[in-house]
């Protein structure tokens, strides 16, 4: 199937990247019933704080832990809080702690990566050391023990996460930068005279490029679940800032004892965000590399 | 076969040093002055200087590095400062539930997910298999302190089958005489059945929580390889011949596709492990995860030193067997080595 899309006459590279966009979509309705979803989760990312219809941080309580109704959407916590409101207005923080870490780590396991890919030697050695010590930590437990030392906040669940995710990326990047080390381009461009570094940034980079923006669709789920699992614990965003973690973990103990609105809608949000993340990191790798389709 | 266990036992050593290396950083990046952190807030200057001296932090990083190895190689990990006890014997109480967990957790995952992978295998795009496709799918989607609430909610509210999620034994019932100190098998050894229902009903909830999470790696996995395993030479002779197809599929292509799955055992573990911390929170599991989270919460780092410490050496040790296993199953291996 691909091989006719590769070999179809050469169009300008928009409209061949559309032409391509629909048919993977057409291939995979799933796709885009999540890019879909990811729309919504950016509104409310942007929009959230302006368009619920109660301040997430008033308490209420007359109206403590009633269940869903026409007026509390999804019930109200254990303070009379409106959990509708609280869910949609997490998103935002939720959206931004995976984002961040993402970001992050693409910029230094990226860089990392290529750089020992493509000078090996020492490079190569120091960081596939901090790779192999890095994976040799169960993962969750590696990124607990780093907050917990670095200072319970936000921005260290963030670096957290990206260090824990490093590996990943760096021996991605590695492997992409070294087959490419050797091709014909690279060559052709260090004959112009062009330097190492020159080649590293205006040759190598733009190639590793979309298969490290795919990784990050792919590990976008992942970084909200541990971030949300870090909260969970206590770690990280404090109460009574919304977010999906603290608010299961705020819901946990009315399971028990039957009020289920509470831990329920915060969880399936965090349950529908990762989810939609995956998907929509498969429908993305097939985009750019359709041999890898499974 | 010795020299290949040998060897793989070599490389695990520069990762365990990685490991002690990387934990004795943490405690030296904690915020702030230890010393005055050990000393209490209501420290005199003087007071702070003389723990900093007993604590050996006026030396020079490498000597500190060399006095925690030293410790290290004496079973020291600290005190915890909220209880007073020394958190090695702490941690060595309260692994075996952690252990009980995981591995029932893993046994649970097993024997739905490797099914299910050959299931889907044999029968492409029938209902079956898409199942398997979504259960992966969903597996590692779902939170895994929120499936443990959802179970909650639904078997111990809604049905009344679970008991309540608070730890590894009801209170009306004595833990058996410790031998293993797992539960299961404790009470097996001490001929009591009703200790081993009890223990059995409080760890099925949790049990299948970290299941649930583990499945979907080692459901794609089976899947996965049986599907190439079924369209080789082998299994394509071994059909020309006339075997049934059970024979084809248990004796003949099962074992082979067996090998990359137990491979992937390694990262089930590391999930397995972190995933184990939210569970003990959900479930009030007295495991080393609770303990550690606990610590966290009084801002208490020795335990979590010990606790990061002691699961990533475990884990080392862990994929250690797993390679082993694999070269004692595929001889191939074991030539190459």
């Amino acid at each position: 199937m691909t091989d006719i899309a590769a070999s179809a006459p050469r169009e300008s590279g928009v409209t061949a990247l559309i032409k391509h966009a629909r048919y993977v979509l057409s291939e995979n309705p799933v796709t885009g019933f999540a890019f879909a979803l990811f729309v919504l989760i950016v509104l409310a990312a942007a929009l959230g704080p302006h368009i619920v219809p109660y301040d997430p941080l008033a308490s209420d309580t007359v109206e403590a832990l009633k269940p869903p109704s026409a007026h509390h959407w999804f019930g109200t916590d254990q303070l009379g809080r409106d959990v509708f409101s609280r869910v949609v207005v997490a998103t935002r923080l939720d959206f931004f702690i995976a984002v961040a870490s993402v970001a992050l780590v693409f910029l230094m396991g990226g860089l990392a990566g290529v750089a020992a890919g493509f000078f090996g030697g020492w490079t190569d050695r120091i960081v596939g050391r901090i790779a192999d010590t890095i994976m040799a930590f169960p993962l969750f437990v590696l990124a607990m023990g780093i907050v917990a030392a670095l200072g319970n906040t936000v921005q260290n669940i963030i670096l957290a996460t990206a260090i824990v995710n490093f590996p990943l990326y760096a021996r991605i990047a590695r492997a992409e930068a070294n087959i490419r080390r050797e091709a014909g381009f690279v060559e052709a461009a260090r004959l112009s005279g062009n330097s190492d570094w020159r080649i590293l940034t205006f040759q190598i980079l733009p190639n590793v490029f979309p298969i490290l923006v795919v990784q990050m669709s792919l590990t976008m789920g992942y970084a909200i679940l541990n971030a949300a699992g870090l909260s969970f614990i206590g770690l990280g965003v404090r109460p009574p800032t919304p977010e999906w973690g603290i608010m299961v973990a705020d819901g946990a103990a009315f399971m028990v004892s039957g009020e289920w609105w509470n831990a329920t809608f915060p969880g399936a949000a965090l349950m529908i965000a990762v989810f939609c993340f995956n998907l929509l990191g498969d429908g993305l790798r097939d985009l750019v590399d359709p041999r890898r389709r499974t | 076969m010795l020299t290949m266990i040998l060897k793989r036992f070599l490389m695990a050593i520069p990762s365990l040093i990685g490991v002690v290396v990387v934990t004795f950083l943490l405690t030296r990046a904690l915020p702030g002055d230890p010393a005055a952190y050990f000393a209490g807030p209501a420290a005199t200057p003087q007071a702070i200087q003389e723990i900093r001296v007993k604590l050996g932090l006026d030396k020079p990083l490498i000597v500190q590095f060399g006095r925690y190895v030293d410790d290290l190689a004496h079973g020291n990990l600290g005190t915890s400062l909220t209880t007073g006890q020394p958190v090695t014997t702490e941690l060595r109480n309260r692994l075996p539930a952690s252990a009980e967990l995981t591995l029932f957790g893993l046994i649970v995952s097993i024997v739905i997910a490797v099914p299910l992978g050959i299931l889907a295998a044999t029968r492409p795009n029938s209902p079956i298999d898409h199942a398997c496709r979504i259960v992966s799918t969903a597996g590692v989607s779902l939170p895994v302190f929120f499936t443990g609430l959802i179970l909650v909610y639904v078997f111990y509210y809604q049905l009344g089958w679970a008991p309540a999620p608070l730890g590894r034994l009801d209170v009306f019932y004595t833990e058996p005489p410790h031998v293993t100190g797992f539960y299961l098998i404790d009470s097996l050894i001490a001929h009591d059945p009703e200790t081993f229902v009890a223990a059995l009903k409080q760890l099925i909830l949790p049990a299948l929580t970290l299941g649930i999470f583990s499945l979907a790696p080692i459901a794609r996995m089976t899947r996965a390889s049986m599907l190439a395993v079924l369209s080789s030479d082998f299994v394509r002779t071994a059909r020309a011949s006339g075997l049934s197809s059970y024979t084809v599929i248990v004796t003949y292509a099962f074992r082979n596709a067996m090998l990359p799955v137990i491979t992937t055992l390694g990262m089930v573990f590391s999930f397995l492990l972190g995933a184990n911390v939210l569970v003990e929170k959900v479930f009030a599991w007295p495991g080393i995860g609770s303990y550690a989270v606990e610590a966290l919460l009084a801002s208490d780092f020795a335990p979590v030193q010990g606790f990061v410490l002691t699961m990533a050496v475990m884990y080392v040790l862990l994929n250690l067997g797993i390679d082993v296993l694999y070269g004692l199953i595929d001889p191939r291996v074991r030539l190459e080595a």
